[in-house]
C-alpha cells in the first residue's frame, strides 16, 4: 500500500502551480468576473502548451498519454488558482465522454483538438431544474435529428462542440437515454449566455432545432455512460474543490496573522483559531476522500462509483466552509468586490451545482453503499 | 498511488491471518463484533484475564506491540504491516484496550528516556500485557493545564519523595506500573519545574481510589500518594525537563494511528439499514439518507486520512500535530451519531439492556462515553488549539502565568 502521490506527480503539481500563480494571478481572474472576456484565452492556449488540457488523453490521440492521477493533481491546481477556464467541461466532462464512448473517428476527431485547446466541449444534460436522472432528459432524438433545449450548459457559449443527452425511446427506463456529438459552430443551435452565480465560469442556454447529430455511444446506452463520466468528472472537481479550500483556508490564515484589532492579531483570538482549525479539518477529511477517489478513479477499479460520491459530498462540503468562512475571517474587507474572497466563495457555490446537488450525490453515496454491503 | 499489498505483505497478511485463524480466542469472537465504544465487556468472563491471554499468546509468537524492536518485545515491524495486523486482527483488537495508555504512551516514553537496563527489563513484560502501565499526568488542579500540577517530588539522598494527589487516571486499579509527572521545583515557571518519573504501583504509600464515571464504569481513578520513595535511576529525563518529556508521551499518544478511530458510523449504518420506520425502512427515507452520507463521508475521510500518515510514516515522515485530528473529529461524532440513532427510535430509545434492544444498548453504552472521549487525552478545544497553532501557525493563547514562577500563580476551582 502506498496512499500518496509520486514525486513525478507531485513535481507535475508544483510545475502547474508556478505556472499558475504565474499566467492566473487573481487580477486575470478579475478581467472575467468583471464581464471583459468569456474566458481568459491566453491561459487556455499556456495550458494546451503545458501539455495539462491533454495529460490524461492518451499519445494516440494527441495527448500526454500520464493519467488520471496527473489530471487530478493538476485539477487541484486549477482549483487553488480559481482558473477562468472551461477547464471541467472540457477536459473532465467532453473528453471523458469521448474517451468512454467515443469510436476512434470521432477520438481522432476531437481529442487532439482538445489537446491542442483548439476545442473547446461541454456537456449538454440538464433542462432547468432537477438532478441527473433519465427522467429529466425531454430533448428529443429522431434519426440523428435533435429538438429541444439545454440550460445551464457550463461554458456552452464558448463551447465548439457537445455532448448531448437525449431521448431516444418511451419506455420510462435508463435505456430511453442515448448520447450524441454536436458540432455547435455547424449550425442547428441558438446558444444564449446566461447571467450565473461564478461569471468566471460561463452558463448558457443552448437550443436545438432539427439539429444534426451523430451518436456518441451505441443507442440506449446513453444513461450508463453518462454515469460514469459525471462519476470520474465528480473527483477531478473534487480536486478542484480540495484546492479552492486549501487556498480559502490559506487566504483566511495570512488574513488572521496580519489583522491586528484589540491590540492583537485577530489570530490570536481563539474563536477565529478554532475557526481556522475546523476549515483544516474539512479540507483535510475532503483530500483524504478525494485520494481515493483518486485511486479508484486511475486504476479503474470497482470502487469507483463509492469513492467518486464520498470525494464530491466531502469537497463540496469543505470548500462551501472554507469559502464562507474566509470571508468571515476578513470582516467587513471580506465581503467587498475588491477582496478576492467572493471569487472562491462563488466558485465553491457554483461548483456545488454542477454535477447534481448534494441531496443527489448524497442518495447516489447510500445506494452504492447498501450495494457494496449487499454484495 | 496503490492500495494492494505487495507481495512481502501479502505474505504477511497470509501469516498473521493464518496465526490469527489457529490461535485467536474464538468463543468471543461475536460478543467482541457486537461491541462498540463504551461497550467492551463479557458476559461470561473476565474480560481482563481473556486480554491478557490473548496478549501473552501474540508476545510469545511475536506479534505483540509490532512496530517496537525486537529486544523490547516488538517484532520490528512497518507501519503498514502494523495496519495490516490490525485488519486481521478484527474483533479482537478490542481486547488490546486496556493495554493502549501503555503500549501507545508509555512505552515510546520509556523507550526514549530509560537506561537500556530498565528498556530491556520493563518494556518486554509490557509488549506481552504481563504487566500493566498508567499514566499519572492529570490532577484536580492541571488537566488542559498539564504544567499546573502541584504532586512534589523532593530529592532525598539517591531517592525522591513523593506526596499530592492524581486523578483520573484510567486503569489505575490494575496497573503495575506508572509513569508520572512531578513538581520538582515551585519556584520557576511551571514548565521549568517538572521531572518525569516512572514507578512501581505497589510502593509503600500509592493508594489508588476508584472513581465513578458519569458513564457508570469504574475506568479511572484517584490516586494519592504520601511519602512515596522513587530511586532516582527511575527519573525520565532531566531533572526539570519533565515538560519535555511529557511532550513526547502526548506526541505518541496523537499518533497511536492507524488504530482505526471508533464513529459509530458502520454501527449505525448498519442500524439504519435493518430499522423500520412508520413509512418504511430507515435507510429509504430522504432525512436519514442524507444525514448518513454525511457521516459516510467524515468516517471515510478519517480512514484515508489515517493511511496518508501511514504512508508517510514508511517514507521515514515523522508524524506531526495533525494528527490531533482524528480524536477531534471521532468524539463529537461519535456523540452525534449515538444521539441520533436512539432519536430515531423515538421513546423505544429508552430501552437499554442489550437482550431487549442490541443495537440501542450499543448506542447508550456510545451516548454516555463519547463525553469521555472529547475530553480524554486533550479536549476539543485543546486539540483546536494545535491544530491552529501548530498545523497553522497562529499565535499562541495568551498567557499570564508565563513567566511568573509556580508558588506565585492564583488559583481557584478544584483542589
Ligand atoms: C475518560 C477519561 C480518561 C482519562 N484518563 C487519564 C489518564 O489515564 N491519565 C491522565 O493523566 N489523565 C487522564 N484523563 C484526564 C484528562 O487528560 C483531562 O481530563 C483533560 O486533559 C482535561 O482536563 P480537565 O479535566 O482538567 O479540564 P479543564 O482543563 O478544567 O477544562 C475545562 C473546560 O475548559 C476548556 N479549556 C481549558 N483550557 C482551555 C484553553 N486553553 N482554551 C480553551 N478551552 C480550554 C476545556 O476544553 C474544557 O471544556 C482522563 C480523562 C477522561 C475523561
Amino acid at each position: 500500500m502506498n496512499f500518496d502521490f509520486s514525486d513525478d506527480q507531485k513535481q507535475l503539481r508544483d510545475q502547474a502551480c508556478k505556472f499558475l500563480t504565474e499566467k492566473c494571478s487573481p487580477k486575470a481572474v478579475r478581467v472575467v468576473l468583471d464581464g471583459k472576456a468569456p474566458y481568459d484565452k491566453e491561459l487556455w492556449m499556456g495550458l494546451a502548451e503545458m501539455g495539462f488540457l491533454g495529460v490524461a488523453i492518451p499519445e494516440e490521440f494527441g495527448g500526454a498519454g500520464a493519467g488520471h492521477l496527473e489530471l487530478c493533481v493538476i485539477a487541484e491546481e486549477m482549483g487553488r488558482a480559481n482558473a477562468p477556464v472551461p477547464f471541467s467541461s472540457t477536459v473532465y466532462l467532453a473528453a471523458e465522454a469521448l474517451l468512454i464512448a467515443g469510436s476512434d473517428a470521432q477520438k481522432k476527431k476531437w481529442l487532439p483538438a482538445i489537446a491542442s485547446g483548439e476545442a473547446i466541449g461541454t456537456l449538454a444534460l440538464f433542462e432547468g431544474k432537477g438532478n441527473p436522472s433519465p427522467k429529466n432528459v425531454k430533448l428529443t432524438a429522431a434519426n440523428g435529428v435533435l429538438n429541444g433545449v439545454k440550460k445551464p450548459v457550463a461554458d456552452g457559449a464558448i463551447a465548439d462542440f457537445a455532448v448531448v443527452a437525449a431521448r431516444t425511446g418511451s419506455s420510462g427506463r435508463d435505456g430511453d437515454i442515448s448520447l450524441f456529438l454536436v458540432d455547435l459552430k455547424a449550425g442547428g443551435v441558438e446558444v444564449k449566455s446566461l447571467t450565473n452565480l461564478d461569471p468566471t465560469r460561463g452558463q448558457a442556454e443552448i437550443i436545438f432545432k432539427d439539429c444534426k447529430a451523430e451518436s456518441l455511444g451505441a443507442a440506449g446506452e446513453g444513461w450508463s455512460i453518462l454515469t460514469q463520466v459525471l462519476d470520474r468528472a465528480a473527483v477531478l472537481c473534487a480536486f478542484e474543490q480540495v484546492g479552492g479550500s486549501d487556498r480559502a483556508l490559506e487566504m483566511g490564515r495570512d488574513y488572521a496573522l496580519d489583522r491586528i484589532a484589540f491590540g492583537r492579531q485577530i489570530g490570536s483570538f481563539q474563536a477565529v483559531k478554532h475557526m481556522l482549525a475546523d476549515m483544516y479539518v474539512s479540507a483535510t477529511l475532503a483530500r483524504s476522500n478525494s485520494y481515493y477517489g483518486a485511486w479508484a478513479l486511475s486504476t479503474n477499479a470497482s470502487e469507483l462509483p463509492e469513492a467518486a460520491a464520498a470525494a464530491r459530498i466531502s469537497a463540496t462540503q469543505a470548500f462551501q466552509h472554507c469559502a464562507k468562512n474566509n470571508i468571515q475571517v476578513h470582516g467587513g474587507m471580506g465581503f467587498t468586490w475588491e477582496f478576492d474572497c467572493h471569487m472562491y466563495y462563488r466558485r465553491a457555490n457554483a461548483m456545488a451545482l454542477g454535477l447534481g446537488s448534494l441531496a443527489y450525490w448524497e442518495d447516489q453515496l447510500i445506494d452504492r453503499m447498501r450495494k457494496k454491503n449487499a454484495a | 498511488m496503490n492500495f494492494d499489498d505487495t507481495p512481502q505483505e501479502a505474505e504477511f497478511r497470509a501469516t498473521a491471518r493464518a496465526w490469527i485463524g489457529a490461535n485467536a480466542p474464538k468463543q468471543y469472537e461475536d460478543e467482541l463484533r457486537k461491541s462498540s465504544l463504551g461497550r467492551t465487556q463479557l458476559k461470561n468472563a473476565n474480560i481482563l484475564e481473556v486480554a491478557k491471554t490473548w496478549q501473552k499468546k501474540k508476545a510469545d509468537a511475536g506479534w505483540a506491540c509490532l512496530h517496537w524492536p525486537k529486544e523490547y518485545g516488538g517484532r520490528g515491524s512497518s507501519p503498514i504491516e502494523r495496519v495490516i495486523w490490525q485488519q486481521e486482527e478484527g474483533a479482537f483488537g478490542k481486547l488490546s484496550h486496556m493495554f493502549i495508555i501503555g503500549h501507545g504512551m508509555c512505552g515510546p516514553t520509556m523507550m526514549a528516556f530509560a537506561r537500556e537496563e530498565h528498556k530491556r527489563t520493563y518494556l518486554p513484560p509490557l509488549a506481552s500485557g504481563e504487566k500493566v502501565w498508567c499514566q499519572l499526568f492529570s490532577e484536580p488542579a492541571g488537566g488542559s493545564d498539564v504544567a499546573g500540577l502541584r504532586t512534589r517530588a523532593e530529592k532525598d539522598g539517591d531517592d525522591w519523595v513523593i506526596n499530592g494527589q492524581k486523578t483520573w487516571t484510567s486503569g489505575a486499579h490494575y496497573s503495575d506500573y506508572g509513569i508520572l509527572l512531578t513538581r520538582t521545583d515551585p519556584d520557576v515557571p511551571k514548565h521549568k519545574g517538572l521531572t518525569m518519573f516512572f514507578l512501581d504501583m505497589t510502593s509503600p504509600g500509592v493508594e489508588v481510589r476508584p472513581i465513578k464515571q458519569a458513564s457508570g464504569a469504574s475506568d479511572f481513578n484517584e490516586v494519592y500518594f504520601t511519602d512515596v520513595r522513587i530511586p532516582d535511576h527511575q527519573r525520565l529525563g532531566e531533572v526539570g525537563d519533565g515538560w519535555n518529556v511529557s511532550l513526547t508521551t502526548l506526541m505518541n499518544e496523537r499518533m497511536s494511528i492507524g488504530a482505526g478511530v471508533s464513529t459509530g458510523f458502520p454501527e449505525l449504518f448498519e442500524y439504519c439499514a435493518s430499522l423500520m420506520l412508520d413509512d418504511g425502512p430507515a435507510i429509504e427515507d430522504r432525512a436519514v439518507r442524507s444525514k448518513l452520507a454525511n457521516w459516510a463521508v467524515k468516517a471515510s475521510g478519517l480512514r484515508y486520512t489515517s493511511m496518508r500518515a501511514i504512508s508517510a510514516l514508511s517514507k521515514g515522515e515523522r508524524p506531526g500535530p495533525e494528527n490531533s485530528i482524528g480524536k477531534l473529529v471521532a468524539g463529537s461524532m461519535i456523540q452525534d451519531v449515538a444521539t441520533y440513532a436512539l432519536d430515531l427510535q423515538a421513546a423505544a430509545g429508552f430501552v437499554s439492556d442489550p437482550d431487549d434492544a442490541e443495537l440501542a444498548g450499543r448506542f447508550q453504552a456510545m451516548l454516555l462515553r463519547a463525553p469521555g472521549t472529547r475530553v480524554e487525552g486533550g479536549t476539543d478545544e485543546i486539540m483546536r488549539n494545535i491544530i491552529a497553532e501548530r498545523v497553522l501557525g497562529l499565535p499562541g493563547d495568551i498567557r499570564v502565568d508565563k513567566d511568573m514562577p509556580f508558588n506565585k500563580i492564583p488559583t481557584k476551582g478544584r483542589g
